[in-house]
């Protein structure tokens, strides 16, 4: 095989076996890898319902067939599970050097199943896998994990882990690789930790070859020229990171501020791009194989929130900044810090803060609660211990390790919860860009920016000018977001590199490189393939189209002030169109049809379980 | 003129963009630990540094190597290996202060950076020219020229 390595491990915590299995060349052709393989796995072997924490869940670590090799940007992998939070389907993506490092190690896949007795580690190298004891690192920091077991393996190890938040299964821990990029969203580090398992620690010397070694080097020449000459992909990102996307989304009004009661934050700017560059930058950093750096090497210096990593990213800014009603950089970039360390996601654990600060606000929370914390929006501080206390698991922190929405329903108001699957919305407004509010409710690992990002053509032009407002047309172009973001991630393809390209791109490279020949179509139908399949594990783990809602707020209280102000979002309207363009009845089930034209219906695992 | 890679550390970004094209380009596969360039990174300070052969005036590879296999072309002033010559008996790598000539025991073989024949990959495929291709009596203006400018800012009117 090419681009593949054709091995996957399973290891077994619970029985301590460790195996190598051949991967399949035809599942690895229609699931392509990393998230679509992945979900191809936990579809067949794990039961939707079983509670995610148990060590009947397994959790699945992939990278992409691009992962490895030169393809701009393509060395992601991903880590797929039942999520923590949700309860649905997660497939957390992160970049870094970890995901190569297995490919080169001969994996294209782990899986681990069952529970450890005792804290363990995981120790690829070349080839071989052996588990040992990491009872002596239980309860130590990322960067300190990841320094104390290359102490004990091998400098050049690539380490993913968690951190103590992980270790207490606080319902949104990620999973950390580098020190510092993240598996993030759903709760996969929960899952780990539940799994007593704290690192996998790779150091792989092997090679990933190329089914046609000039084919690939001239289309990757081409969509570096692409990506490199992009206002965005090219130049944006890497000055300014991410969080350029501040003062553009707050210009157009769709800058979710204060728990999403509006939609444009005054002070923005402090907290955006341009502010980050001139305040804490200190250099751009790139993931493997990466020409766009959008990574943020940062140190605040000054003072109480001194400290040094990287971030914030515009979702990290927005939830401990505008969503917190916060524009205090450093402080900002401290609750970012103490995630990293302690291994939490961002968007999540800020979102939650924001909720918290609402739930005070109108009394429901009060001083006693919070063990006197004045949790109010805009008090950088409060924000900032909020945080501390629950990557620590101190005090109240240990609610708002339960997320917003097990928080907002424990006060009696689960309205308040910015949630969709009980995962927090990111940091684009619905109500001022219809399509995104579409794809938060569709997308099946809960509410995120990164399943369908229609933020592109609405806001950013990309690639062509959508007009936000309307719903017209948005369904389709939901879908083709969503499909085509399926079959990225995938490959192992940053999403970013969709600031440049787009599918015609994605399936040359990959034809090239594996030698199995994806059209377009071809391509984006793996995308469709991946996304039905993870629909019909959340059906089979009860949720329902219920489940594809949005908070009340932001169908029934218009934005207050700013340029998008007075709008609502429009996603009622849309949806029974999306169920229908998906092939999916008006339950959002899809139909036998819709599932033989994707080579679903065969499966045994599938029959007589939905229809 | 001679011509000369030109490392800016301070830019380098540690994407391996430039080993991966190097592993590419001389083993027709991607496998960092062929690269004739290594990025090293430091996580903590988020810092990246890319490693390899300066082709040295006076190499301390050269004089070590018994089959005379390790060569300077006068021409160029390059420090070429010829592999054929090449009998693997490591002294190159015990020599190196840099630790840029290193055998690869997967292949068999001394790996040391041959400039790509005068069209090195790994410039080409820096994307934020942390690794130039550029003319040796020239190699650091860009460097003098961004400092210089701070006087002006300082000093100008």
């Amino acid at each position: 095989m090419h681009g593949w390595i054709g091995h996957i491990l399973r290891v077994n915590l619970t029985t301590e076996k460790v195996s190598r299995e051949p991967l399949d060349p035809g599942l690895a052709t229609d699931y392509i890898g990393a998230r679509g393989l992945g979900t191809k796995v936990l579809f067949d072997e794990v039961d939707p319902k079983v509670d995610p924490l148990s060590p009947e869940n397994k959790l699945i670590f992939a990278p992409g067939p691009f992962t490895g090799t030169y393809a701009p940007s393509g060395g992601r992998y991903d880590v797929v599970t039942k999520g923590a939070l949700t309860g649905a389907i997660a497939a957390a993506s992160s970049g870094g050097t970890w995901g190569p490092a297995l490919k080169y190690a001969g994996y294209d896949m782990v899986i681990l199943e069952g529970k450890a007795a005792h804290p363990v580690y995981l120790w690829i190298k070349d080839g071989t896998a052996e588990l040992r004891d990491a009872t002596h690192l239980w309860g130590k920091t990322v960067p300190d994990t990841t320094d104390a077991v290359r102490a004990e393996t091998d400098e050049d190890a690539k380490v993913a882990c968690i951190g103590p938040a992980g270790e207490h299964q606080v319902l949104f821990a990620c999973i950390m690789n580098d020190m510092h990029r993240a598996a993030g969203r759903s709760g996969v580090g929960a899952v780990m930790g539940s799994k007593n398992l704290k690192a996998i620690a790779v150091v792989g010397r092997g090679t990933v070859t190329c089914a046609d070694n000039d084919a690939f080097a001239r289309v990757v020449m081409q969509v570096r020229e692409k990506i490199l000459g992009h206002p965005v992909g090219g130049t944006g990102l890497r000055l300014y990171g991410t969080d350029v996307l501040v003062n553009i989304l707050n210009q157009i009004g769709g800058h979710p501020t204060k728990n999403f009661q509006d939609g444009y934050f005054a002070t923005a700017d402090k907290i955006g791009g341009e502010s980050l560059s001139a305040k804490v930058l200190q250099r751009p950093k790139g993931c493997f194989a990466c020409i766009i750096s959008c990574g943020r090497v940062t140190k605040v210096s000054h003072t109480k929130y001194a400290g040094e990593g990287e971030g914030p990213e515009y979702e990290t800014a927005w939830g401990f900044g505008s969503d917190c009603g916060v524009d205090d950089l450093d402080a900002v970039t401290k609750a970012n810090y103490y995630c990293n360390e302690y291994g939490l996601d961002t968007i999540t654990m800020g979102a939650t803060v924001a909720c918290a600060m609402e739930l005070y606000g109108l009394g429901l929370i009060t001083r006693k609660d919070t063990g006197g914390l004045a949790l109010e929006f805009g008090n950088a501080e409060a924000m900032v211990e909020a945080t501390r206390l629950t990557v620590q698991g101190e005090g109240f922190g240990q609610k708002l390790g339960l997320g917003s929405y097990r928080l907002a329903a424990a006060y009696g108001h689960p309205e308040l919860s910015m949630t969709v699957k009980k995962q927090e919305m990111p940091a684009y407004d619905p109500r001022a860009i219809q399509g995104i509010g579409l794809n938060y409710a569709t997308a099946n690992c809960g509410a995120a920016h990164v399943r369908g990002y229609t933020i592109s053509p609405e806001v950013l032009g990309v690639p062509t000018k959508v007009n936000k407002d309307t719903i017209e047309g948005k369904p389709e172009l939901v879908i083709t977001f969503q499909n085509l973001t399926a079959a990225l991630d995938a490959s192992g393809a940053c999403l970013f590199t969709t600031f440049g390209i787009g599918a015609d791109e994605l399936a040359a490279m990959l034809s090239a490189l594996t030698g199995v020949e994806y059209s377009t179509a071809e391509f984006l139908k793996c995308g469709d393939r991946i996304w039905n399949l993870e629909r019909l594990f959340n059906l089979k783990a009860g949720l329902t189209a219920k489940d594809d809602s949005l908070p009340p707020r932001i169908l029934k209280e218009p934005l207050k002030s700013g340029a998008s102000k007075g709008r609502v979002s429009r996603f009622p309207e849309m949806l029974p169109t999306y169920y229908k363009l998906r092939g999916w009845d008006a339950a959002g089930v899809p139909t036998p049809a819709k599932l033989q034209a994707l080579g679903l219906v065969a499966e045994p695992a599938l029959s007589g379980s939905l229809t | 003129m001679a011509k000369m890679l030109m490392i800016e550390a301070q830019k380098c970004t540690g994407c391996n963009n430039c080993a991966l094209a190097c592993s590419i380009t001389h083993e027709q596969s991607f496998r960092l630990s062929a690269a004739r360039v290594h990025v090293f990174t430091w996580e903590r300070e988020g810092f990246s540094v890319p490693m390899m052969c300066q082709h040295c005036k006076d190499a301390p590879c050269i004089p070590v190597c018994t089959p005379h296999a390790m060569t300077r072309d006068p021409a160029t002033g390059w420090v070429n290996l010829d592999q054929a010559k090449c009998i693997g008996c490591k002294m190159c790598v015990h020599a190196c202060p840099f630790g840029n000539a290193v055998w690869d025991a997967l292949s068999s073989k001394i790996l040391k950076c041959d400039y790509c024949g005068g069209d090195p990959a790994c410039a080409k495929f820096c994307p934020t020219q942390a690794i130039r291709w550029v003319d040796d009596v020239t190699a650091t203006q860009t460097r003098k020229r961004a400092f210089a400018a701070k006087f002006k800012e300082a000093f100008a009117e």
